[in-house]
């Protein structure tokens, strides 16, 4: 591997900061505890692994929840037959999303646009019935795939006498309990974030965007498009595997409506928000939803009526009524009104932005309020 | 003097779309080295042939065989990489990529092939290949603009950056079609000279133009089409003074 270009590396080394550092920076925000933080790392590699496929190609998958479920499912069946352990669980919960990806990639990929979304959509829903109903001997149906005394983890087993009490996946020996858990998903959101940082600066990642700028132009100019889509639908079906399984270390019960589309359609909206085809978008957009989520849906009328108690009598009952309908259950209803915002405003998502403001500060001095139809720098 | 060897042989190639028969009959020679240009009133069947020859449409019958291989059932792809590139009437480009990328892409095709899953290698590191399409782009004028977006190019110059994309995989043959539609006479002028260009290195080409000054500038050989038929067939001269083409030209316009 040649040395990264300079940009790449200091955003690289910009990113590794942040994510480690954030126990401090969130504390403010009253976000700084392990089991939020764990979800921001773990959504956070499946929007990236999303954007490997979506941003670049510009193929929208609406069944990625699917391969997030896979995944969870694949790791809690590792902790029960094999060990405990995380490693082997991750990396069998990567391969057998990596080859569900394979197969339903392969039929979806037959099409394209709005075909190729229904089809994926409707393959995850189809594995979402499945879980809750044929499948119940491997997912356990509504009640979810759990850990239980009595698995039999032969791994372990081979090697020392089963511990007693209940089993909770280790790393090594070491529990992931607590900052350790969340270090341990951060390490990967790291990994997740540098790999997809080379495939989108590598020939293989421009051959992707030609394939999302113009495929007509790619098939008269000698590439064989399919393997190349397919190759970026299973990177992030595998992605979100990898996703769904560190869900499953944090918390090992795995439920079939992990797999439900409005799973599907939250990783949507996290790239979207953030901003397809960037680098940072997608974890911001994960971040922010997330977030938010655990803010609003944890507000209840009794915080809104302590909140509006300074308005008169009335009117204070009146807004509570109103405000009510967008917080706790009606969190997605917030959610989204800001997405049809910023879909209307700004539809390269919070990094065009960040994009727009930088340049307003770059070009102010220069030639201040003069729209100069400037060439813009492609990406 | 040995024979002339054909590079690309057209041969007894239908085609009908329902009642129509937009092609018929068509037998076409190009030899080695030659331009050899494609002219016809509108309808004639140009396009269409055209796209039969680059597997966009498959024949109804006949077959098109390029260098001793059969092209009827591959698709656009395995035509190019055995070496045809097509320039399009409106240039089919990477519109959000910028111009050199635009060009290094094309290099990349001839060298990797189809497929190549190079994910983990930088672009960066391609130095040669990004080297050929600086040359290439100042061959054709446009290494001043290699960091604008494609699609944010004048018209005339996305056209010459597709030609650009074309010439640098060194095609055997090179299709063009309309070069110079809905160009100013200065980037005409341009492009004439650029496809002269080429054609000292020896490169074969089937060009479609409505442009008889262009037509007339390049083609050492002429077929009219009228009406899905080739009604003459020779070097300009011989075209020039062939009374039938006069009648197909000339008959539309009364």
């Amino acid at each position: 591997m040649a040395a990264m270009p300079r940009n790449d590396l200091l955003l690289f080394l910009g990113f590794t900061l942040v994510v480690l550092a954030m126990p401090i920076w969130l504390q403010p925000f009253g976000a700084a505890y392990p089991d939020l933080l764990q979800r921001f790392m773990i959504f956070g590699i499946f929007a990236v692994g999303f954007n490997i496929l979506f941003g670049l190609t510009g193929y929208l998958s609406f069944g990625h929840a699917a391969f997030f479920g896979v995944g969870s499912y694949a790791a809690v069946w590792s902790f029960k037959l094999l060990s405990l352990d995380v490693i082997p669980a991750l990396i069998f919960a990567i391969v057998v999303s990596g080859v569900f990806a394979l197969v339903i990639g392969f039929i979806s990929l037959r099409r394209s646009g709005i075909y190729f979304s229904i089809l994926t959509l409707a393959f995850a829903q189809m594995s979402y019935n499945m879980a809750y109903s044929v499948l119940t001997p491997i997912t356990n149906g509504e009640t979810g795939l759990q850990l239980t005394l009595s698995d039999p983890r032969y791994l372990d087993r081979a090697i020392f006498e089963a511990v007693p009490g209940q089993p909770v996946p280790t790393l090594l020996g070491q529990s992931l309990g607590g900052f350790a858990g969340f270090y341990f998903c951060a390490g990967f959101l790291i990994i997740a974030f540098f790999i997809a940082q080379r495939i989108t600066g590598s020939p293989f990642g421009m051959m992707l965007k030609g394939i999302k700028t113009n495929q007509t132009r790619m098939h008269y100019t000698g590439f064989n498009t399919k393997p190349y889509t397919l190759a970026a639908f299973v990177i992030s079906g595998m992605y979100a595997g990898l996703a769904g399984a560190l869900l499953a270390v944090t918390d090992p019960l795995a439920g079939a409506e992990r797999m439900q589309w409005t799973a599907s359609g939250e990783v949507v909206l996290m790239t979207i928000l953030g901003g397809a085809g960037t680098l940072v978008g997608p974890v911001i957009g994960a971040w922010l939803i997330k977030y938010f989520e655990n803010i609003f849906s944890a507000i209840n009328d009794s915080i809104l009526r302590r909140f509006f108690d300074f308005l008169p009598d009335g009117v204070d009952s009146a807004m509570v009524t109103v405000a009510s309908k967008f917080v706790g259950e009606g969190w997605f209803l917030t959610l989204g009104l800001v997405f049809v915002i910023i879909v209307i405003f700004l539809p390269g998502g919070i990094m065009e932005g960040v994009r727009r403001i930088a340049h307003l500060f770059n070009r102010a001095p220069k030639a201040p309020g003069k729209a100069n139809p400037q060439p813009q720098p492609a990406e | 003097m040995s024979q002339p060897n054909v590079v690309l042989h057209v041969a007894d190639v239908h085609k009908r779309f329902g009642g129509l028969h937009a092609l018929a009959d068509i037998d076409l020679q190009v030899e080695e080295g030659q331009t050899h240009a494609i002219i016809g009133p509108n309808g004639a069947g140009k396009s269409t042939l055209l796209n039969v020859i680059i597997g966009k449409l498959a024949p109804s019958s006949g077959q098109v065989v390029f260098d001793g291989a059969s092209l009827t059932g591959r698709k656009p792809y395995q035509i190019n990489q055995l070496g045809i590139a097509r320039v399009f009437q409106t240039p089919e480009i990477f519109a959000e990529l910028s111009v050199l990328h635009n060009v290094m892409i094309p290099a990349l095709a001839k060298r990797d092939g189809a497929f190549k899953l190079n994910m983990f290698r930088s672009l960066e590191s391609e130095i040669g290949i990004r080297q050929e399409a600086e040359d290439m782009l100042e061959d054709v004028g446009m290494l001043g603009r290699r960091d604008m977006a494609a699609g944010s190019l004048s018209r005339g110059d996305k056209r010459r950056m597709e030609l650009a994309m074309c010439l640098i995989q060194h095609p055997r043959l090179l299709l063009l079609d309309e070069p110079t539609a809905g160009m100013s006479r200065h980037d005409t002028n341009t492009t004439i000279e650029l496809l002269k260009k080429i054609k000292s290195r020896g490169m074969t080409k089937v060009i479609i133009e409505h442009d008889m000054h262009v037509v007339f500038s390049l083609a050492d050989k002429i077929s009219v089409l009228a009406q899905g038929r080739i009604i003459a067939d020779g070097t300009p001269d011989q075209v020039r003074g062939n009374p039938k083409v006069q009648e197909a030209y000339l008959g539309g316009a009364h």
